[in-house]
């Protein structure tokens, strides 16, 4: 099934409930169905509701990103760059650019991979999504939105619709570090980093995000607030990267990364971005 | 679902309609519906790249899509690159000449991602070509060769639009 509007695909889902599944880009439900991982006795296809691709910023400031928003657009669209620079980081890092012609923003979010980055840019800048019911519609915040393995809030007969980002404050800085085996692979960890600074320059407030750390994208809460207060050095980045790496994250390892490179990996990589991050929140 | 679709697509400039099943890959339908075997199938998961085409202009893999979802879209495969027999596209003619090919099976792919690729950025750098090339995977050249067509090919390309003037 094919609906043109919103309304249409809306009513075949609240008809259908978990029977349906709505197909965006397909860049991760396709390939699980020609695994035979996924079955679906029905799909509906949202990609003709070009209502949902869209990039705005409004009065206050929040970027408003359709659900159907393609990950290339986000990945060139000047708006993101300047407001979400965080986001722009972080786009060429989502598989290869013929996947990011085809992949869209709400289907990464409502795929819920651990080991993906739109959910921990998500979760990192601290997202509102809109949900949408044939009959109502409510927001989520991304504290509440991934529930772990391939789950999230959605009920059977909701569709993520939009995602808005608010603005970062006034001295934030964010840095995001992935690590791959090849290009566009899935990263064996990464994360994403946002320190804000005080008039001081000493740590306001900070997060640190991981993916592929646990069972969906990680918040290092522990080593954010051990941050607090403190000036940039290298101890300190040293001090949170290990409380991060072995009290917070929960690796489930591969056979190309064990749980313990994970973890070498999030205490590596954790430094760099903090560096970046604090380096760039200063500017 | 075996109930049959109707869908109406231009590929290659030419007009298809035809009868499609929901769960028909794009893929499956271009080589096996239409004939057009030029597009090949690796690895069926959007991993090795084989199957690039373009879809409205932009390179996508044809095997994580369904033929339904081309209804009312232009598409161009490989068949579409070379004028005729005898005359390659410059980007063949350049995979030929550096040797960016040996068993032949990856190319299609790799032809369909730097089309696009060469006509937005005719000047790239060796690193954006690596980059742009990450979505397809070779097991024959070790992609050096691949590398060297690339920028042959963009020399070509410029040279050609300099002299057409």
């Amino acid at each position: 099934m094919a609906p043109d509007s919103l309304e249409g695909a809306l009513a075949l889902k609240t008809e259908h409930g978990d029977d349906a599944k709505f197909l965006a880009g397909g860049q991760s439900l396709i390939p699980a169905m020609n695994f035979r991982l996924a079955q679906t006795a029905l799909l509906i296809d949202v990609n003709n509701l070009k209502e949902l691709d869209y990039i705005r910023r409004d009065a206050n400031g929040d970027l408003h990103l359709g659900a159907l928003t393609r990950q290339r657009r986000l990945e060139r669209d000047p708006l993101v760059k300047q407001y979400a620079p965080l986001l722009h980081e972080a786009m060429p890092w989502v598989a290869h650019p013929q996947i990011r012609n085809r992949g869209t923003l709400g289907g990464s979010l409502a795929h819920a991979d651990p080991a993906a980055e739109l959910p921990v840019i998500a979760l990192a800048l601290g997202a509102r999504l809109r949900a949408q019911t044939a009959r109502d519609e409510r927001w989520i915040t991304v504290d509440d939105f991934f529930r772990g393995l391939f789950t999230t809030d959605l009920a059977s007969d909701e569709m993520l619709v939009e995602v808005v980002l608010p603005p970062l404050p006034p001295r934030t800085g964010a840095a995001f570090i992935e690590f791959s085996r090849r290009r566009g692979d899935y990263a064996m960890l990464g994360l994403a980093a946002i320190v804000t600074l005080n008039e001081s320059g000493a740590c306001e407030k900070a997060r640190l995000v991981y993916l592929n750390a646990g069972d969906g994208p990680v918040d290092a809460k522990q080593a954010a607030d051990l941050l607090k207060g403190q000036k940039p050095s290298a101890e300190v980045f040293a001090a949170a990267a290990s409380l991060a790496a072995e009290q917070e994250i929960n690796p489930m390892g591969s056979i190309h990364a064990s749980p313990d490179y994970q973890r070498h990996l999030a205490r590596v990589l954790t430094g760099r971005a903090l560096k970046q991050a604090f380096a760039r929140a200063s500017q | 679902m075996s109930e049959l679709h109707p869908i109406k697509v231009i590929i290659n400039g030419n007009t298809y309609e035809r009868q499609v099943e929901a769960r028909l890959l794009l893929s499956d339908f271009l080589r096996h519906e239409l004939g057009l075997s030029g597009t090949h199938v690796g690895c069926e998961h959007g991993v090795c790249g084989a199957c690039t085409i373009l879809f409205d202009g932009a390179a996508v893999r044809s095997c994580i899509m369904f033929a339904v979802q081309a209804d009312g879209h232009e598409l161009a495969t490989v068949e579409s690159l070379a004028k005729n027999q005898n005359e390659l596209h410059p980007l063949q003619q350049a995979f030929h000449e550096a040797h960016g090919l040996q068993c032949g099976f990856c190319t299609p792919g790799f032809l369909m991602t730097l089309v696009p690729f060469l006509q937005e950025n005719p000047s790239p750098t060796e690193a954006e070509i690596r980059e742009a090339i990450s979505g397809n995977l070779c097991r024959c050249t070790g992609y050096q060769h691949i590398v060297d067509a690339v920028k042959l090919a963009a020399e070509k390309m410029k040279s050609t639009v300099v002299s057409s003037q």
